[in-house]
């Protein structure tokens, strides 16, 4: 990094050489390590750039950034995947997110979007996760879903002219972007809600004596044996549910959203499927408002 | 200089900020408050809960945004799609003005979404007035750069802060959100004069001021926002008035988020520091004996008027 910083490149050399630093992962006992990617120590590369005062060394100046960083990017960590948490436990948990958010760290202004990778980095990475590697990956996605359907856009809702106009053969639809729709292996639904009540009992008593860890607090939530189910995560009126579908139902829906004709994506339902259930389906999706015009 | 062109010409008086715990409280009781600052990235999103409280607010209150991701200080250019967010944003709100940090926090794409200090030197100054006219051209709305706390300064840094700060706001020709509490934990950090601070930047371009809690360590403060405002920040901030004028003041309470009236209570608190900029130009120098009778009466009535 240039000793005078004369000019943008220069400014950003600067910055980059501060963010390695702060987005370093922390050494034992949550501080900063004491050594650079380069094998020199981290006190003479923090001098190099960071002025002492008459109380901190550079390194410890910097050090409260380093800190600061992950303190904040872990918690939110936290309060997005409360039930990837309680899948693999608190230690366990927190070595997976610096794992992750060292591989990706945030590339969104908002810190809504910092798990928009993680089922994938599970898939890539299994060590961090083993042996729950599958029930991990199930809820990464469930929990990402919950993101999605609390603040994801709705586009106006496919109307009865919209069915008339056009021919189930021609006419595409859409899910709204706020759903959606997964396969699962495991009642992933299930125990989410599960650790929430658990989450909320735990809140509660911790509001409402400051002593010792009440039975609320140690209660651990069983992990879910498999159990095969397919479920939209969506929101209604602006509140998140988790609605159970059939699996021809599911099936339907995945068509559609794959830009499948109405035509193809009732096919897809599969033979045992009668006119009068996809009739069922299709006037309670509407009521629900889950179809829209494609873009 | 109640209203000047960097807060739309407005006079907003006393607001807080919109956080989710006082939700329910502001949308079924409707309490009286003078303006409401929101966490632009809050809303930033494409539909659900937060623009539906939003629009809520915006049917009984005034709203300014304030945000803490645009980082002015990153050499990186603006991110379009960004701006074009929040520009729907500022369209839906109708802010008179919009504010955000003097610093960086993201490098390459990388975000950090910390506030982190900037290095005080005349090209960093030059970029960084630089972007901010970028993104006040394209939003179409004025600016408030603030100035953050900071717990690191660096060997590279050619000035002071505030001489860095009137630069950046010079070049841009925008406007300051004075944060006198970041202005007392940086001078206790740093070891300088906060009264310096105050009296050095230019007072004109003031349009809006913050004022906030702080945690004190053995070896630094740190600026939490979880705290009532400390008596040395209301020196400053009765300082502060003195010299930009009332000003649209806003109360930050982040963390540990007490009751909506405990929060509303403090940042009417500093009814009496306006109060007494008002009476120092009619009475000169009897405005402290004045003032202190004055806010007496101030306090009941601000409760009952949220009652109401
Ligand atoms: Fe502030």
């Amino acid at each position: 990094m240039p000793a005078r910083l004369d000019s943008t490149s220069d400014l950003r050399s600067f910055q980059r050489l501060m963010k390695d630093a702060v987005v370093r992962p922390l050494g034992p006992g949550y501080r900063m390590q004491k050594r650079w990617r380069d094998g020199r120590p981290m006190a003479d590369v923090a001098a190099g750039f960071v002025r002492p005062n008459d109380r901190l060394t550079a390194f410890e100046r910097l050090e409260i950034y380093n800190r600061m960083y992950w303190f904040r990017i872990i918690d939110s960590f936290h309060e997005d995947c409360p039930g990837l948490r309680a899948v693999l436990g608190d230690r366990k948990f927190d070595r997976l997110a610096v794992a992750y958010l060292t591989k990706h760290p945030s590339r969104s202004f908002t810190l809504r979007n910092l798990c928009s990778h993680l089922e994938e980095f599970i898939r890539a990475e299994p060590r961090w996760t083993a042996p729950h590697t599958a029930l991990a990956r199930e809820v990464a996605r469930f929990e990402w879903a919950q993101t999605m359907g609390f603040d994801e856009a709705a586009r106006p809702v496919a109307q009865p002219a919209d069915f008339a106009r056009t021919e189930p053969g021609r006419l595409r639809l859409s899910l709204q972007p706020y759903i959606t729709l997964l396969e699962l292996a495991y009642p992933v639904d299930r125990f989410v809600i599960a650790v929430k009540k658990r989450d909320t009992l735990r809140a509660e008593a911790s509001n409402a004596t400051t002593s010792g860890p009440t039975a609320a607090r140690k209660r651990r939530v069983a992990r879910p044996r498999r159990e095969r189910c397919w479920v939209a995560v969506h929101r209604v009126d602006n509140v998140l549910y988790y609605k159970r579908l059939e699996p021809a139902a599911y099936r339907i829906l995945a068509a559609l959203r794959d830009g499948q004709t109405l035509a193809r994506a009732v096919m897809a339902g599969g033979r045992g499927v009668t006119p009068a259930q996809v009739q069922d389906w299709f006037a309670l999706w509407a009521k629900l408002g889950w179809l829209c015009r494609r873009k | 200089m109640p209203a000047n062109a960097f807060n739309g010409r407005t006079d907003y008086g006393i607001g807080i900020g919109l956080r989710v715990p006082h939700y329910a409280h502001i949308l079924e009781r409707k309490p009286v408050v003078d303006w409401f600052e929101i966490i632009s990235e809050n809303f930033m999103c494409g539909g659900g809960r937060p623009l539906e409280v939003l629009d809520r607010i915006l049917e009984q209150y005034r709203v300014v945004q304030h945000g803490v991701s645009l980082y002015f200080g990153s050499a990186d250019k603006p991110d379009r799609e960004h701006l074009k967010r929040l520009k729907a944003l500022v369209k839906r709100t109708k802010t008179p003005w919009i504010s955000d940090h003097l610093c960086w926090g993201s490098v390459d794409g990388t975000y950090t979404h910390d506030l982190l200090p900037m290095p005080y030197t005349h090209a960093a100054a030059k970029r960084t007035a630089e972007k901010i006219r970028q993104v006040r051209d394209y939003l179409e709305v004025p600016i408030c750069v603030e100035n953050v706390s900071s717990y690191a300064e660096f060997h590279a840094s050619e000035m002071t802060e505030w001489e860095f700060l009137t630069e950046v706001v010079e070049r841009a020709d925008c406007g300051i959100l004075l944060d006198v509490n970041n202005i007392y934990v940086s001078s206790k950090n740093h070891a300088f004069n906060p009264y310096d601070y105050l009296n050095g930047v230019p007072h004109h371009r003031v349009g809006q001021m913050h004022i906030a809690g702080h945690t004190k360590f053995e070896k630094y403060i740190l600026d939490t926002h979880d705290h009532p405002v400390l008596d040395p920040v209301w020196q400053l901030y009765a300082h502060a008035t003195r010299l930009c004028g009332v000003t649209a003041t806003l109360l930050e309470w982040d963390d540990r988020i007490p009751s909506f009236n405990e929060v509303h209570d403090e940042a009417l608190k500093a009814n009496t520091f306006i109060a007494e900029a008002h009476l120092r130009q009619a009475y000169g120098g009897q405005a402290s004996t004045v003032v202190k009778a004055k806010a007496a009466q101030r306090q009941p009535r601000a409760r009952r008027a949220r009652a109401s």
